[in-house]
């Protein structure tokens, strides 16, 4: 096994951006991390891109050989792959792209990952959404994806005195870190009282505390590590990744108020890095809902379990205290354009670990990671990073 | 080209109301929540026995009373804009010319541009007036609009229209000093043959279709006037809800003050090709000579309509003796229960029905 770096990032503003199509933000993304690697087209050997429902969202299939034909690589005929895990797929792109190149198969691969989500009706993109739960039990009753989470944060308050305002919480700190990101859809604070305040999605989750639909892509460039700093002076190494798969449903699951596809995802890439949770300077974690971020702190072991709505209330979580989560503003602020958030997370975690994270930078960052969760947790993928040595 | 103007003109508002909140009871959602978002507090409701065609000739009934000078005769052409006119094939406006006493030498049509075909039917009128094809054209904007049932258009969805008699502007009450617009494909909203309700894109109807095309019709018709919002003394804008209008006046840099007397959604709700038409109404009962308005219409698919217009002198003597002022309608109105509405709008089917 080879060690692998990231030389280069890019990725699209997110948000509604009715102007611009799947192709439109896929190339973007594409040419920024490209031109960051300083490679042409003609060295990349392979593309993985993260994408959750084109077919249904835009109604285009077979999109690998659509967006390696509109990056303009249809010349050298290169491999490319589309890959689907739910919320959880442009993290399983890397992951791929990762073992690519670690195994010696391909140098240079692109990991991108893309959805345009706004060119249907909200009602449609949330029917889209739940067809990543289970649809025979599940969403063919009836059950959103804000339902099921709702459940998922009913049980977490019954069970650990979760309250409303420390869920709240996590939507303050996002939309504060990001205002600072200039890719983030909502750059602007909000305050505990007007997340309070908002109409219900579904009890006891209300507007704020739901990510939104948007619309956005990133791409990031691999190669092996004992070249990357021929395009890099700061190349950040994949030390690892974890990916675990749980029950599709949420009714079978051992324990509501824990993501165990989480829990094991995080083990194997600790064990892998031979790391702890105590390592890790700056994570991004998936928190499609602010109860996704409270399981996520905890099921990753940054505190324990339980503790996540009182470890945030207590500002545990915000920027530079005891572990920076979400800088990006997180799915919540940034946006979640399912099939690019598992690669956008990755943008960040690269900006962060390179000193690149201007306003909201980690100060002294040296290991960061991604945690990113398909369907309500039958997916999670972890990968952790570290900067080139 | 003639310089041409406002001849007379007329509106009619149903009045029938009914709440957000009675609505949202119906449905089990926070009506008085959704009308607080959307800046209404009631909606008009036509009677049973009232539909675009009657609306339009009552319209047109005021503007000629208006101008008892004006020989029904000399008016050349009739356009009815509406997205719900009574018939698929047969038209509205031809009904109207009969109860107006204008037919039969002249020529008439329906128009359909969701929003602005009552805007666009007045386009039309300009030009046939300043081509000296005709001496007067009646351009109408009328809707008994349909929302599906417990949908968000169903809080706004009301009735309502007006008529504007174009003419030369050396007789005008008002002067239309230039007209602009900015059209595109914007599929915001829209409804096929056949079916009962649109359908709308939700969030994008906003953005990239009300705001981007009134925006920038505006600049456009502020650039070719060089006129600024503060020389205008009245704004009017399309009127979807009662947040769009106040919001994109604001944008432009208008004041409040400027566009609440045209504002007439907030209690009739939104009369689609008639919004902007009786907004212009109610501002035209109150307008001094030498006023200056400003009118965007909008419609949906998309496109905005934009006029930059002078009031003249001749208003005072085309009052309108027994005409009710726009006010007198938008004021107070009669409130349903939404079983009543429901029977009102012909959404309980009766024995008989197909």
């Amino acid at each position: 096994m080879r060690e692998v770096a990231i030389i280069g990032v890019g990725e699209t503003k997110f948000g509604e951006l009715w102007e611009r199509s799947f192709r439109d933000l896929g190339i973007e993304a594409g040419l920024k991390a490209i031109e960051d690697a300083g490679i042409i087209g003609e060295q990349i050997d392979a593309l993985y891109i993260g994408n959750m429902s084109a077919g249904k969202f835009i109604d285009q299939e077979h999109i690998a050989a659509l967006v390696a034909d509109y990056s303009g690589l249809v010349g050298q005929h290169i491999p490319a792959v589309r890959i689907e895990a739910g919320g959880a797929c442009g993290a399983v792109g890397l992951s791929t792209g990762y073992m690519a190149v670690a195994s010696g198969i391909h140098d240079i691969v692109v990991c991108g990952g893309a959805e345009k989500m706004t060119d249907v009706g909200d009602a449609q993109a949330n029917q889209v959404l739940s067809s990543t739960s289970d649809k025979e039990w599940e969403s063919v009753f009836g059950a959103t994806f804000a339902s099921l989470y709702a459940m998922i944060a009913r049980r977490h308050m019954h069970q650990y005195g979760t309250t409303r305002e420390q869920m709240a919480q996590v939507a303050v700190k996002n939309h504060r870190n990001g205002a600072l990101n200039p890719h983030a859809q909502f750059q602007k604070e909000i305050t505990l009282e007007m997340a309070l305040q908002a109409p219900w999605v579904a009890e006891p989750l209300g507007l704020f505390d739901c990510a939104p639909l948007s619309d956005g892509a990133a791409a990031v460039v691999l190669a092996p590590m004992e070249i990357a700093r021929r395009f890099s002076d700061s190349p950040i190494k994949i030390l690892s990744f974890g990916h675990a798969t749980d029950t599709i449903s949420l009714s079978s699951r051992r324990d509501l108020c824990t993501m165990d596809a989480s829990v094991i995802a995080g083990k194997r890439a600790f064990h892998q890095a031979r790391l702890t949770p105590a390592d890790v300077d700056v994570a991004e974690v998936h928190d499609n809902f602010t109860i996704g971020e409270i399981l996520a702190i905890e099921d990753l072991r940054f505190v324990g379990k339980g503790k996540g709505g009182w470890a945030t209330e207590e500002g545990l979580t915000a920027l530079n205290s005891k572990i920076s989560i979400n800088t990006s503003g997180g799915l919540k602020a940034r946006g979640q354009p399912v099939g690019a958030t598992g690669v956008a997370q990755t943008v960040e975690i690269v900006r962060q670990l390179r000193g690149e994270g201007g306003n909201r930078q980690v100060s002294g960052a040296e290991i960061g990671m991604t945690h990113n969760v398909g369907g309500t947790g039958a997916t999670a993928v972890v990968h952790l990073f570290k900067r080139g040595d | 080209m003639t310089k041409v103007g406002i001849a007379s003109y007329g509106g009619y508002v149903p009045r029938w109301r009914i709440t957000p909140k009675e609505i949202g009871k119906t449905w089990g959602a926070d009506g008085e929540a959704m009308g607080r978002a959307l800046n209404i507090q009631s909606k008009s409701v036509p009677s049973p026995d009232e539909d675009v065609i009657t609306i339009s000739v009552e319209a047109a009934r005021y503007a000629m009373k208006r101008r008892p000078d004006i020989d029904p005769k000399d008016v050349g052409a009739i356009y009815v804009g509406s997205e719900s006119h009574p018939y698929a094939v047969k038209p509205t406006a031809t009904i109207v010319a009969e109860a107006i006493q204008a037919a039969p030498l002249l020529t008439a049509a329906d128009f359909e541009f969701a929003c602005k075909a009552g805007t666009a039917a007045i386009q039309c009128a300009m030009g046939l007036v300043g081509s000296g094809m005709m001496k007067y054209a009646m351009a109408i904007g009328s809707d008994t609009s349909q929302g599906a049932p417990g949908d968000a258009l169903e809080y706004s969805a009301s009735a309502g229209g007006a008529a504007f008699l174009i003419g030369p502007a050396e007789e005008s009450i008002a002067t239309l000093n230039d007209t602009s617009s900015y059209t595109s494909d914007t599929p915001d909203f829209w409804r096929r043959e056949g079916q009962t309700y649109p359908s709308h894109g939700g969030r994008f109807t906003g953005e990239p279709a009300y705001f981007r095309h009134v925006l920038q019709c505006s600049e456009n018709i502020l650039k070719r006037a060089k006129m600024k919002p503060e020389d205008y003394d009245y704004a009017v804008f399309h009127q979807p809800n009662g947040k769009f209008p106040l919001r994109v006046s604001q944008q432009l840099g208008f004041t409040k003050e400027q566009v609440l007397t045209g504002l007439l959604v907030t209690r009739i709700g939104n009369t689609y090709s008639g919004a902007i038409l009786v907004g212009l109404a109610a501002i035209l009962d109150v307008a001094k000579p030498g006023d200056r308005i400003f009118a965007i219409g909008y419609g949906s698919g998309a496109g905005a309509d934009g006029f930059d217009i002078t009031v003249t002198p001749k208003i005072e003597e085309a009052r309108g003796d027994g005409i009710p002022p726009m006010e007198s309608m938008v004021a107070g109105g009669f409130p349903l229960d939404y079983a009543t509405y429901a029977k009102f709008r012909g959404k309980i089917r009766m024995a008989g029905s197909s």
